[in-house]
C-alpha cells in the first residue's frame, strides 16, 4: 500500500456554500503534503473530513486504506491531529493534558510523556496551566497531543498561524524532523514560504477545487521560469516589446507594469535593459527575484494568497 | 509511566479542573450555606407567636373606650396591642402590620357593639379575632362551664428549618449539577476541545460518564458541608440512615446531571444552554416543594408534580432525613429518579454534538 490518503471526487456542501467541490488527492506514505490556499478555500473542511470529524457529502475518502464509515475506531487510533486554534482545558497542566490524551490510546503503544515533553521543548512548562502558555507553547502542545498516540498520519491545520517568527521556525524544525523519521504529515497553510520549506508536494486549492499539484519546484517551473522581474516604465511599453526579449518566457500585466518570468537572469536581464535603451524608456521599477508559490497562485487565479 | 484507564483519567482531570476553579468552589459549597443562614434567620422559631392588634381610638370619648379595651387585652400573653387613630388602623390593617383592628363604638357594653375588622382569608386573623373576643367577653363576666387544661410540646424535626434543609440540598444539587455540567460541555464545545477529543480514540461514553464519576466525590462532600452546618447552627439532625441519604443524593445528582447534559447536548453557545436550564430548573424550584410544600398546588397537578425529579428527590430525602424512613419504603420516588437519570443520559448521548 503506497498511498496514505486517497480522495476522489470529494464534495462537501453546506446549505449556503459548497466548501469542497470535487477534490481529487493522493498523499503518499512518508511524505509531507501541503494543502495550500487562501482562507475559505476549503482546506480545513477537507482536513476535517480526513480526520473523521465532518462527514463528506459525496466522494471517496480512504485513510490508510480504511474508510471512516466502517473503521472509525481503528482510524482514530492511527492518526494524530492538531486542529486550527483549539483551546484545551485551561486549568490542567501541560503534563496532565498529555497524560490525559495518552490514556485514550489504550490498544496501542503511545509515546512516553517525558520524551515528548523534551522533544517539543515543553519540559520547563510541564507544570504550567495551559491557560498560562504563550501562543508558541500552546501550538507545540497541540502538536505534541497530535503525536502522543504515535500516529501513522499526522494532520496539522494551520500550525503556525498567529505565531511569532521564532516560534514558527521552531515548529518548522519539529515538522522537518518528523518527516525525516518517515511520518506522513498533512499540513494546511496559507503561508507559501511554509509550504515551500516543509512540503514534499503541495496541492493548491481555491474555492474547494484543486488548481495545481506537484512539488513546490515543479509548480514554480510551470510559471515558465524560476526568476521573476517586476518592471514598470515611463512611458509605458507594450507587452509584445518585452515578450520578444531573449530569455523572457512569459509576460503578465501587473498594476502599472508587468511581471516577466525568465529562465537565466544573467542572459535575460542585460537583454532587457538593452531593450529599454533601444525604446528610449526609463524604468520606474525594476526588481528581480526568485519565484514563490504565491506567484504560482497569482498566475493561476489572478489573486494573492493573503487576499480575503 | 503510569497508564490510567481513560475513564479514571477523565474523571481525575474533571476533579482537578473543578478544584482549580475558585468560582465553582464558592457556588458549590459557600453559596448554599449563605442561603441556609438567610432562610434560617428569616424562619427561626422565637417562642410562642405574638399577634399584633390595633385598637381604634376615635375622638376623646373613643380614646377612653380604646384604652379600656387595650388594658383588658394586654393582660394576657400572645397579643401585641397598640392604640391608634382610625386612619392609621386602616393603614396597618391594609399593609398586614396588624391582623385585626378592634373598634369600640362607645364604652364597652350591650348598647355599644365592638367592631372587629380583619381579612377572613387569613387564618391567623380568625384565630386572633376569637382570642380577642374571648378575652373581652370573659372580662365582662362570661363564664366557662367546662374546665380545660393545655399540654403543649414542640415536635422534634418538625420545624420549618428541618423541613427546609433536604429541599435546599435538592435545589443545590439540581443547580450545581445542571449548571456545572452544561457550562463545562458548552464551554468545551465553543473552544473546540470537544472536537479535539472526538478526534482521539477516546470512547465517547467515557467522557460523558466522567461527569457522574466526579459527582461520586463532590455530592457526599456537599451534603456533609450542608448538614454539618445545619446541625451546628440550627440543630437539624438526620433521623434516618446516612448511607441511604448519600445513595439517594447520588441518584438524584445523576438525574440532575442528565438534565444538564441534555440541555447542553446541542447548544452552540452558553446563552442557548442557559435559557434551556432556566426553563427546566425554575418551574421545579416552584413546583417541587423546596421552600413551601407542593401540596399547596391543586390535587389534579399532584401526580405530575410527583414525577418531576426534584419533587421525587425532596419527597424521598425528607422521608429519610425528617421521618427516619427506610430507603426501601421510597420505591416510587427512587424509580422516578432512576428513570430520569437513564432516559436523559440515553437521549443526550443520541443528540450530543462534538463539534
Amino acid at each position: 500500500m503506497d498511498a496514505a490518503i486517497q480522495i476522489e471526487g470529494l464534495v462537501k456542501a453546506y446549505p449556503d456554500v459548497v466548501a469542497v467541490d470535487g477534490l481529487d488527492l493522493e498523499v503518499r506514505r512518508g511524505e509531507c503534503f501541503g494543502l495550500l490556499g487562501p482562507n475559505g478555500a476549503g482546506k480545513t473542511t477537507t482536513v476535517e473530513i480526513l480526520e473523521g470529524l465532518t462527514p463528506a457529502t459525496s466522494g471517496k475518502v480512504e485513510v490508510l486504506g480504511r474508510s471512516w464509515d466502517r473503521d472509525a475506531d481503528e482510524l482514530r487510533a492511527r492518526i494524530g491531529v492538531a486542529l486550527q486554534e483549539t483551546k484545551l482545558f485551561d486549568r490542567l497542566t501541560v503534563e496532565e493534558t498529555l497524560r490525559l490524551f495518552r490514556s485514550f490510546y489504550t490498544g496501542r503503544k503511545p509515546l512516553e510523556v517525558e520524551a515528548l515533553l523534551d522533544e517539543m521543548q515543553l519540559g520547563e512548562k510541564r507544570s504550567a496551566w495551559v491557560m498560562k502558555l504563550s501562543g508558541g507553547q500552546r501550538q507545540r502542545l497541540a502538536v505534541a497531543l497530535g503525536l502522543i498516540g504515535d500516529p501513522e498520519v499526522l494532520f496539522l491545520d494551520e500550525p503556525t498561524t498567529g505565531l511569532d517568527p521564532q516560534s514558527r521556525r521552531a515548529l518548522w524544525d519539529t515538522i522537518t524532523t518528523l518527516r525525516e523519521r518517515g511520518k506522513t504529515v498533512v499540513i494546511t497553510t496559507h503561508y507559501m514560504d511554509e509550504a515551500e520549506r516543509l512540503c514534499d508536494r503541495v496541492a493548491i486549492v481555491d474555492h474547494g477545487k484543486r488548481i495545481a499539484l506537484g512539488t513546490p519546484n515543479e509548480l514554480i517551473d510551470r510559471l515558465g521560469g524560476h526568476h521573476l522581474v517586476e518592471l514598470a516604465t515611463e512611458p509605458a511599453l507594450a507587452a509584445e516589446a518585452l515578450a520578444s526579449v531573449r530569455g523572457v518566457r512569459t509576460v503578465r500585466p501587473s498594476g502599472d507594469g508587468f511581471v516577466l518570468s525568465i529562465d537565466e537572469p544573467h542572459v535575460a536581464l542585460p537583454a532587457l535593459v538593452a531593450r529599454l535603451g533601444e525604446r528610449g524608456v526609463r524604468p520606474t521599477r525594476l526588481v528581480s527575484r526568485t519565484a514563490t508559490l504565491d506567484d504560482v497562485f497569482l498566475s493561476l487565479t489572478g489573486r494573492t494568497l493573503r487576499e480575503d | 509511566m503510569n497508564d490510567r484507564r481513560p475513564l479514571l483519567a477523565l474523571s481525575e482531570a474533571r476533579i482537578k479542573q473543578f478544584l482549580r476553579e475558585p468560582g465553582s468552589l464558592f457556588w458549590t459549597f459557600v453559596f448554599p450555606l449563605l442561603i441556609t443562614v438567610a432562610l434560617g434567620i428569616a424562619f427561626r422559631t422565637q417562642g410562642p407567636p405574638r399577634s399584633r392588634v390595633a385598637v381604634v381610638a376615635d375622638g376623646p370619648d373613643g380614646a377612653t373606650a380604646a384604652s379600656l379595651i387595650a388594658a383588658t387585652l394586654g393582660d394576657g400573653a400572645g397579643l401585641d396591642v397598640q392604640v391608634v387613630a382610625p386612619a392609621e388602623a386602616a393603614r396597618r390593617l391594609r399593609t398586614g402590620d396588624v391582623v385585626l383592628a378592634v373598634e369600640p363604638t362607645g364604652p364597652p357594653g350591650p348598647g355599644h357593639p365592638v367592631v372587629y375588622r380583619y381579612d377572613p382569608t387569613r387564618p391567623d386573623a380568625i384565630a386572633v379575632r376569637r382570642l380577642v373576643d374571648d378575652r373581652l367577653q370573659r372580662h365582662a363576666g362570661r363564664g366557662d362551664p367546662i374546665r380545660t387544661r393545655d399540654e403543649t410540646a414542640v415536635a422534634q424535626g418538625a420545624r420549618y428549618i428541618d423541613w427546609l434543609i433536604p429541599g435546599l440540598l435538592g435545589m443545590q444539587l439540581l443547580n450545581g449539577q445542571m449548571w456545572g455540567t452544561s457550562f463545562n460541555i458548552v464551554n468545551s464545545r465553543v473552544r473546540k476541545a470537544l472536537k479535539r477529543l472526538a478526534a482521539t480514540p477516546m470512547r465517547r461514553g467515557d467522557y460523558l460518564l466522567s461527569f457522574r464519576m466526579s459527582g461520586l466525590i463532590f455530592v457526599p462532600l456537599q451534603m456533609l458541608v450542608l448538614f454539618v452546618f445545619a446541625h451546628l447552627t440550627f440543630g437539624v439532625t438526620n433521623h434516618g440512615s446516612t448511607l441511604a441519604a448519600v445513595l439517594l443524593a447520588l441518584l438524584g445528582s445523576w438525574s440532575f446531571a442528565g438534565l444538564g447534559l441534555l440541555c447542553a447536548s446541542r447548544a452552540q453557545n452558553s446563552e442557548t444552554a442557559n435559557g434551556l436550564i432556566n426553563v427546566v430548573t425554575l418551574p421545579m424550584m416552584v413546583l417541587s416543594g423546596v421552600f413551601f410544600s407542593s401540596s399547596r398546588f391543586p390535587s389534579v397537578l399532584q401526580p405530575a408534580i410527583r414525577l418531576l425529579p426534584l419533587s421525587a428527590f425532596n419527597e424521598a430525602m425528607r422521608a429519610i432525613v425528617n421521618d427516619g424512613a427506610s430507603i426501601f419504603s421510597q420505591g416510587f420516588p427512587i424509580a422516578v429518579l432512576a428513570v430520569w437519570a437513564l432516559v436523559t443520559a440515553v437521549v443526550a448521548v443520541k443528540l450530543f454534538r462534538w463539534t
